[in-house]
């Protein structure tokens, strides 16, 4: 089976509609960075305080900032996560409620506002950790055990925690269900010292002013790292030509990409920014494969017209580039039907990344070496790109 | 099948079998359980997927410096004293900002070599340069400035992880985060509710005993003005607790010498125990040689006096001195049985040399840690198969091939992951399937080109030659360029970053052993069964 049997496209002819496509993205995207919401900044970058909760029952989005507002929580964004019947809200709160001398004040706010009718001195046993539960056991110990009472009470507390967890998604509605987990007398110790709220912290995200400002200059600095290092790798490999179309061909990737986060006002977190390093990575070696046929064609080919050799090159090269295009493509797509809401925003910044990187090596970084050749043919340089510094390379070079 | 072969063969069964015994490590039973619980114990997960709580903490490393520019305050006034030099006052301008900054004032410039020379003498960490106004600045030399700052920051980490240890959580991570910022990074897994953990990682605990003048006053003022407005020499008045005015829980204030007789250092150990009269929680704390001997002078010396137990420049507890005391000493204090455990772990712990501010917390409870591994798992399965399917339609035996080197760099990757106790996070797991999808490239490249050569009438075997040859090239480009990117992502990122960058990394390692040699290795042996002039199935 085969899809490209000896093709021929005229990729340089239709450079317009490429061109006029990739405007229509790239300045909706800048349109709404500036206009519309901005470039969203996850927390990792802007700081605050973010609690996911999932709750016993449907939850009211009224009532819940009813009682932020109460609590004197004013700027609280609630918002309901996928799929609805799980139950799960984001509460997000900002910069201003995160300050350092009280850290986790905001959320401390949140959970005693959500909870109601708070019996004096129990815990929350659907927010305990096992080490509290472990610590009242061994306080309490019902079992009168002796001396391997650590590691008794150490497994009690772990059976009832993973039962919360991983079999009732950490909410218990009732002690009863316990009934089976854990020894009755162990059960029946539980009432003095716990209590049973409606809510379950599922997680909780507070990043200071400081930790912030850090996060975004060690995101700033990754990128003009790999940037730098992408401009001198292909300087050395090729040309300084070759180098500069493979960077304005990243840029116009990152731009749709980061466009397309500002479009569906989806937040660009660390995780983000590493998938979008990936898949320059990823765009660079694309281009790399087109350019290095190029540069074996250049050799060949000399009499004939520069646009004719990179068409040529892109069709002998297109078979590869739709496959692996294809493959990585099919892999980042289960990522992000099937990957869960944490990596939501990782897998839709890698499905639009490897979808424009392959359509930039063709539409975007190409034609920059032939309007550059186009250019200095005009202004009366010598035409041809320096076939002496290419076939300074070994004779010997890959056919992908 | 030839030698050659055969050896490669062997060679590539056994590092299956190693990786595979990175991956389960040796389980005690073959049952299901066994294998299952034998593979948890070997992949070690990050706090997104296991569960726990990650905090950063800034050391407030002025507080440290702010200990030791004080007591040089003090060695400085008595050096002047001693020397006859007369001065206007010794202070610190700026102890938020400035804490190693002293200025003299007042000291007429013919004393200028005494100052010095205490200075040299007394105070070997700091440099004196005069100023105007006959003011000198004596402030800390910036080396030794640096190193007590570190020495701070290390202390901090022994001391939490004290704290920790004798919490029982367990397998904690505290470790020094970031370059020359002073934080610590303490990771605490299973931990899903912080708050008590972070109150005793953050308390000072810094236990004095000084001498009780009088109190408990309801007030400041009212305190100042049973002592006729003036504060008598070398006194100070702290907040406490209302002790003796019959169990009452408020606050008020009490008149204590500003020097105490014994401190945390001179502490040996202390723990917790019931009082004898009410049956409350109470606190026992005992001293040292050195300590029990400093308390029974300063006890024979008070008789009949007050002391006054302070913990971080609270009063604690107020005792009279009836008969002279060597080495035991009891807080009682309105604590419940968990304050006094606190307590008690506190101060066996050490003090703190210096505050910590909390920067940042994150923390995912173990249901939503379940949830992402299944995520996880689910996209890698239904990612792979897709993969898998495609190739053995597209290149038909060759497709097995491909497969078959799929599923071992799979092996490989985790296994090593096993081996070198990489922590494996969502994102990580993110890197997985993103292996799957890059790693599938080099055996596209490979084939493609043994197409095109079986197209210009090669026979298999040169053509497969010719294709594997060729190929490499691209494929260590394109390997070597990504790898690199992911070891930018390692250097600036974060935790969860760092799993993905060590996944993709080692999985683009393993492919390039399993797209090529092991992919090589099924191609001979497919050939060597080859009748001459059979095509070949791709």
């Amino acid at each position: 089976m085969e899809f490209f049997h000896n093709p021929n496209i005229d990729f340089l002819g239709k450079k317009w509609y490429f061109i006029a496509f990739s405007l229509i993205f790239s300045i909706s995207g800048l349109l709404s960075i500036f206009f519309w919401h901005g470039i969203p900044l996850g927390i990792d970058f802007r700081g605050g305080t973010v609690v996911q909760v999932k709750f016993a029952s449907t939850p009211n989005d009224k009532e819940i900032r009813a009682a932020m507002d109460r609590a004197g929580l004013h700027d609280a964004k609630i918002q309901p996560l996928e799929p609805a019947t799980s139950n799960e809200e984001l509460i997000d709160l900002p910069i201003q409620e995160t300050n350092e001398q009280a850290l986790d004040r905001g959320k401390n706010i949140i959970i005693s506002a959500l909870q109601s009718n708070v019996p004096a001195g129990k815990q929350d046993l659907n927010n305990a950790s096992a080490l509290a539960l472990q610590n009242y056991l061994l306080d309490k110990d019902p079992l009168h055990a002796g001396t391997n009472a650590k590691e008794l009470y150490t497994a009690q507390a772990q059976a009832i925690v993973d039962y919360r967890d991983k079999v009732k998604d950490g909410l218990l509605s009732s002690l009863d269900e316990l009934k089976g987990t854990v020894e009755p007398a162990v059960a029946a110790s539980l009432p003095d010292g716990f209590f049973l709220s409606n809510f379950h912290v599922a997680s909780v995200s507070i990043v200071g002013p400081q930790v912030g400002k850090q996060l975004k200059g060690q995101a700033v600095r990754a990128v003009l790292y790999s940037l730098l290092g992408m401009l001198i790798y292909l300087a050395f490999r090729f040309e300084w030509i070759y180098g500069v179309a493979a960077v304005v061909t990243v840029f116009h990737d990152t731009l749709i990409t980061v466009g397309a986060f500002s479009l569906t006002n989806k937040d660009i977190s660390l995780t983000v920014i590493a998938a979008i390093l990936t898949l320059v990575g990823y765009s660079n070696n694309d281009t790399i494969v087109v350019f290095d046929r190029i540069r074996e064609n250049l050799k060949l080919m000399r009499r004939e017209k520069l646009s004719e050799i990179v068409n040529r090159s892109i069709n002998q090269t297109l078979s590869r580039t739709v496959l692996t295009a294809g493959l990585t493509f099919l892999t980042v797509l289960a990522l992000y039907l099937f990957g869960g809401e944490v990596l939501n925003g990782f897998s839709f910044a890698l499905v639009i990344g490897i979808l424009i990187g392959t359509y930039s090596s063709i539409a975007i970084a190409a034609p920059i070496l032939v309007a550059y050749q186009d250019w200095r043919s005009q202004n009366g340089k010598t035409p041809g790109m320096s076939v002496a510094k290419a076939g300074k390379q070994s004779p010997e070079k890959t056919k992908v | 099948m030839n030698k050659n072969l055969s050896w490669k063969v062997i060679v590539t069964v056994a590092a299956t079998l190693f990786f595979v015994v990175g991956i389960f490590g040796i389980p005690d039973s073959f049952s299901w359980q066994g294998v299952v619980s034998s593979l948890q114990k070997q992949i070690h997960l990050g706090l997104d997927l296991k569960g726990g709580t990650h905090l950063i903490l800034q050391v407030k490393v002025n507080d440290a410096v702010n200990v030791d520019s004080d007591s040089a305050v003090e060695t400085i006034k008595q050096g002047l004293r001693d020397r006859k030099v007369n001065y206007a006052s010794v202070t610190k301008p700026d102890p938020t900002n400035s804490p190693e900054k002293i200025v003299i004032q007042g000291v007429s410039p013919n004393a200028s070599s005494d100052v010095r020379s205490l200075v040299s003498d007394a105070l070997p960490e700091y440099d004196a340069s005069s100023g105007v106004d006959n003011s000198w600045t004596v402030a800390m030399k910036p080396q030794a400035l640096k190193e007590l700052k570190d020495r701070a920051v290390q202390q901090a980490i022994e001391t939490i992880r004290n704290r920790i240890d004798s919490l029982g959580v367990s397998e904690p991570t505290v470790q020094e985060h970031g370059l020359g910022a002073y934080q610590i990074l303490v990771e605490l897994p299973d931990v899903n509710d912080p708050a008590r953990v972070k109150e005793v990682m953050q308390s000072t605990a810094m236990l004095q005993v000084r001498q009780s003048f009088g109190g408990p006053y309801s007030s400041e003022q009212d305190a100042l003005q049973q002592h006729g407005g003036v504060l008598p020499p070398d006194t100070v008045i702290l907040q406490g607790r209302s002790i003796g005015t019959g169990g009452g829980s408020g606050e008020a204030w009490y008149l204590v010498s500003r020097v105490s007789a014994i401190s945390g250092r001179d502490l040996r150990s202390a723990d917790v125990s019931r009082s004898s009269d009410t049956g409350q929680p109470t606190v026992n704390f005992s001293l040292t040689g050195e300590g029990g001997q400093k308390f029974y002078n300063f006890t024979s010396q008070h008789v009949n006096d007050s002391l006054a137990v302070v913990l971080d420049n609270k009063v604690q507890e107020v005792a009279n001195i009836e008969e002279p005391i060597r080495d035991q000493c009891e807080i009682k204090g309105n604590f419940s049985q968990e304050e006094a455990k606190d307590l008690a772990l506190v101060l066996r712990s050490g003090a703190l040399p210096a505050g910590i501010n909390y920067l940042e917390e994150r923390t995912v409870g173990p249901s939503l840690g379940a949830d992402s591994i299944r995520h996880g798992v689910e996209a890698t399965i239904v990612g792979m198969i897709a993969v898998l399917i495609f190739m053995l339609v597209y290149y038909r035996g060759a497709g097995v091939n491909a497969d078959i080197a799929l599923i071992l760099n799979l092996i490989i990757l985790l296994g090593s992951m096993g081996y070198l106790k990489g922590v494996l996070t969502l994102p990580g797991i993110a890197g997985v399937i993103l292996t799957v999808g890059m790693g599938v490239d080099s055996n596209v490249l490979i084939f493609e080109r043994i197409r095109e050569e079986l197209r210009n009438g090669k026979t298999p075997p040169s053509a497969v030659a010719q294709g594997f040859s060729h190929a490499w090239t691209a494929i260590f480009d394109t390997h070597v360029t990504t790898i690199l990117s992911a070891a930018i992502l390692f250097v600036f990122g974060t935790g969860p970053v760092k799993g993905f960058a060590t996944t993709l990394t080692l999985g683009l390692l393993a492919n390039l052993f399993t797209a090529v040699f092991v992919s090589r290795i099924i191609f001979d042996w497919v050939l060597s069964r080859k009748q001459r002039g059979e095509a070949l199935s791709i």
